[in-house]
């Protein structure tokens, strides 16, 4: 259950920018996931709905944009999605690549009143 | 109003796991982030390399566990440093906890530390402590699907552990499947098939181990 821990940084930090922009609330959060990070999604909704009760996010939606995992082949430059398991070029069969996303873990953005 | 963010959620702790790493650089200390479930066996083999390297190497263990000093206690049997860090509850340790253990250690008088993290195969993945390396250790009573169920961790470590081959005639571990697995998610990882107990294996380790500290020795 980290997401707690990771909840807890997003929520520092969209309210401290909040309260920098003079924010009365916070209506939305964004936040990019990778779907290649040990993040699970209900457990960041449940550390959001437990943590937001009585401040400047209470009742904010909290949207999760996924990213696919995509990786680059350095043998043979192939660019190519993929799953979490499964990192082989489809093109080449090599093991050497190189991921280009799928590990993200940021807040894109938030929507403030 | 919309207001972009574009901010990495662990911003904080990658920062404070970036100060402890440029403290570890002053002093040359190489740091190894060892990851396993519980009953892997992280503290046999913590206290088998303390055996083979604590005449050539001085060492700090810092030992993350929710609760209790049993860990460290054991560490202090034999003479090294360790300072327990309990979580409370966490499921891993932060860079934060990190940077509070170290203010206890005598950093000029160290070579290696090694961090115990807290049993668990998902959550301290996803946390820089300001270490060198994440190592893991898959034991053979844990079955040979572990890379399949847990592809983080296995992804995230350089090196792998597989430990306990003393208990394989016991277990239907299937090597050759493990391997595969392995090469799927993380082909580059370097894997070290040992036994803490019968001590099988701990030479390459320790001496993989002995060529990192020098490095960095080197490197500071």
């Amino acid at each position: 259950m980290h997401e707690f821990s990771l909840m807890t940084s997003v929520l520092d930090a969209v309210e401290e920018s909040a309260r920098e922009h003079k924010a009365r609330k916070v209506v939305e959060i964004k936040l990019v996931i990778g779907e290649m990070s040990e993040v699970f999604e209900d457990a960041m909704s449940f550390a959001f709905e437990t943590l937001t009760p009585n401040t400047m996010c209470e009742g904010a939606r909290l949207t999760i944009i996924k990213v696919s995992p995509k990786s680059r082949c350095l043998a043979c430059g192939h660019e190519f999605e993929h799953t979490r398991l499964k990192f082989a070029c489809p093109e080449c069969d090599s093991l050497a690549t190189e991921l280009l996303a799928g590990k993200e873990l940021h807040i894109e953005s938030m929507e403030i009143e | 109003m919309e207001v972009k963010l574009k901010k990495p959620i662990l911003d904080f702790n990658a920062r404070v796991a970036k100060e402890n790493r440029e403290l570890m650089q002053q002093h040359g200390i190489f740091v190894l982030d060892l990851l396993a479930s519980p009953g892997a066996g992280k503290t046999s083999l913590i206290l088998a390399t303390i055996e083979a390297l604590a005449s050539t190497y001085r060492i700090a263990v810092i030992e993350g566990d929710i609760a209790s000093d049993v860990d460290a206690v054991k560490i202090k049997q034999t003479g090294t440093a360790a300072v327990q860090i309990n979580t409370g509850g966490a499921c891993h340790l932060e860079a934060t906890m990190i940077a509070r253990a170290l203010t206890t250690l005598e950093l000029d008088k160290l070579d290696l530390i090694i961090i115990e993290n807290v049993g668990n195969l998902v959550c301290p993945t996803e946390f820089d402590l300001g270490e060198d390396v994440k190592a893991m250790i898959l034991s053979v009573p844990e079955g040979h699907d572990k890379p399949l169920k847990y592809p983080g961790v296995f992804q995230s470590a350089k090196a792998i552990v597989l430990g306990k081959i003393d208990t394989k005639p016991s277990f239907d571990f299937d090597e050759h499947a493990f391997k595969q697995s392995l090469g799927q998610l993380n082909p580059h990882a370097l894997l070290f098939p040992l036994s803490a107990k019968t001590g099988e294996g701990v030479q390459e380790w320790t001496h993989w181990l002995s060529n990192q500290i020098e490095e960095k020795k080197s490197c500071s």
